[in-house]
């Protein structure tokens, strides 16, 4: 099946069902292994046993980032191609990146009180990742607002891309302004400054977080065409009975 | 530094990381469960895709077989 083929809903279903399977059993067998390798991994010379938080942390950041990335790419789908799939695809993100994105910021607090004294500051790396859910919630609240699916879609467009400004932000905050937050230390130019024996579990369990976050948007994506197909219906339901 | 001091920190993430991704995949599999559930409800009125108010291929039938 080319890739095209799946911008067909229909396909695009069939696709969605052999496949939620396998990918949902597949992030099982990651989890599991990461999370073995995650509390068989060394402390850190510096914040010991805590840094086992950053195994969680660090893909909450990278999913929640992934999921506007996602969206943006469906908001071009809507506004240039007007696809109905990238406004399914679009709002099926939403959720899934706000809940990683509030993840990312639970643990950063739950890391932060133990290192820094203090559970949050108003630095710029914090603040604009607390932007970001906000701009989750309010694309969520668009979609449940406006009741006519490509309404709400070409709305929720816009607003993405307006909020996309805020991932380079996101990604360069520690670097344009001081921060308490630490600097990169994964995608950094160069080489990561972790050690191997912490690099790997966090790898293999953003591998999983990864995973995890796929099988949910090709269900959360397949739940929102059977929605539309059952709003289809029932509006034929009102005009046979009126 | 003391590990155990702040195991409460530790378990409180893991805590949280794990109701993210457990309520994300209930809210998903529910939610799947209630769409069948209401494209059922519709055949049985007689409501079907690709057709009026007329029997024809059953919904709930079609959906799982697309879905």
């Amino acid at each position: 099946m080319a890739i095209a083929d799946l911008a067909n809903p229909s396909r695009f279903l069939k696709f969605a069902n052999r496949t939620i399977p396998w990918l949902g059993g597949l992030t099982m067998v990651a989890f599991a292994f990461g999370i073995n390798q995650a509390m068989v991994a060394p402390d850190d010379y510096q914040q010991g046993a805590t840094v086992k938080i950053m195994f969680l942390h660090v893909p909450g950041a990278w999913l929640g980032m992934l999921g506007w990335g996602v969206m943006t790419i469906a908001a071009l789908g809507t506004l240039v191609w007007r696809h109905p799939l990238a406004d399914v695809a679009a709002k099926a993100a939403a959720p899934i990146g706000a809940a990683f994105t509030l993840m990312c910021l639970v643990t950063g607090s739950l890391w932060g009180r133990p290192m820094w004294g203090t559970y949050w500051v108003w630095d710029a790396r914090l603040t604009s990742v607390l932007l970001l859910f906000l701009l989750y919630l309010g694309v969520i609240a668009l979609w449940r607002t406006v009741e006519d699916p490509s309404r709400a879609a070409r709305a929720a467009a816009i607003l993405t891309l307006v909020g996309a400004i805020d991932l380079p932000i996101i990604k360069f905050s520690v670097d344009w302004w001081n921060t308490l937050h630490q600097p990169a230390s994964i995608m950094r130019l160069g080489a990561p400054t972790i050690d191997p024996s912490i690099l790997i579990p966090l790898f293999i369990l953003v591998g999983a977080f990864t995973l995890a976050f796929v099988t949910l948007l090709l269900a959360a994506m397949r739940n929102e065409i059977l929605r539309r197909r059952v709003r289809t219906l029932r509006l034929m339901q009102a005009s046979a009975a009126s | 530094m003391e590990a155990a001091s702040h195991m409460d920190f530790i378990v409180a993430a893991y805590a949280a990381a794990g109701a993210v991704v457990g309520g994300l995949t209930a809210w998903v599999m529910l939610d799947y469960r209630a769409q069948l559930r209401k494209l059922a409800d519709l055949e049985k009125r007689g409501f079907t895709r690709r057709s009026a108010p007329v029997r024809g291929e059953p919904a709930m039938q079609q959906a799982k077989e697309e879905a």
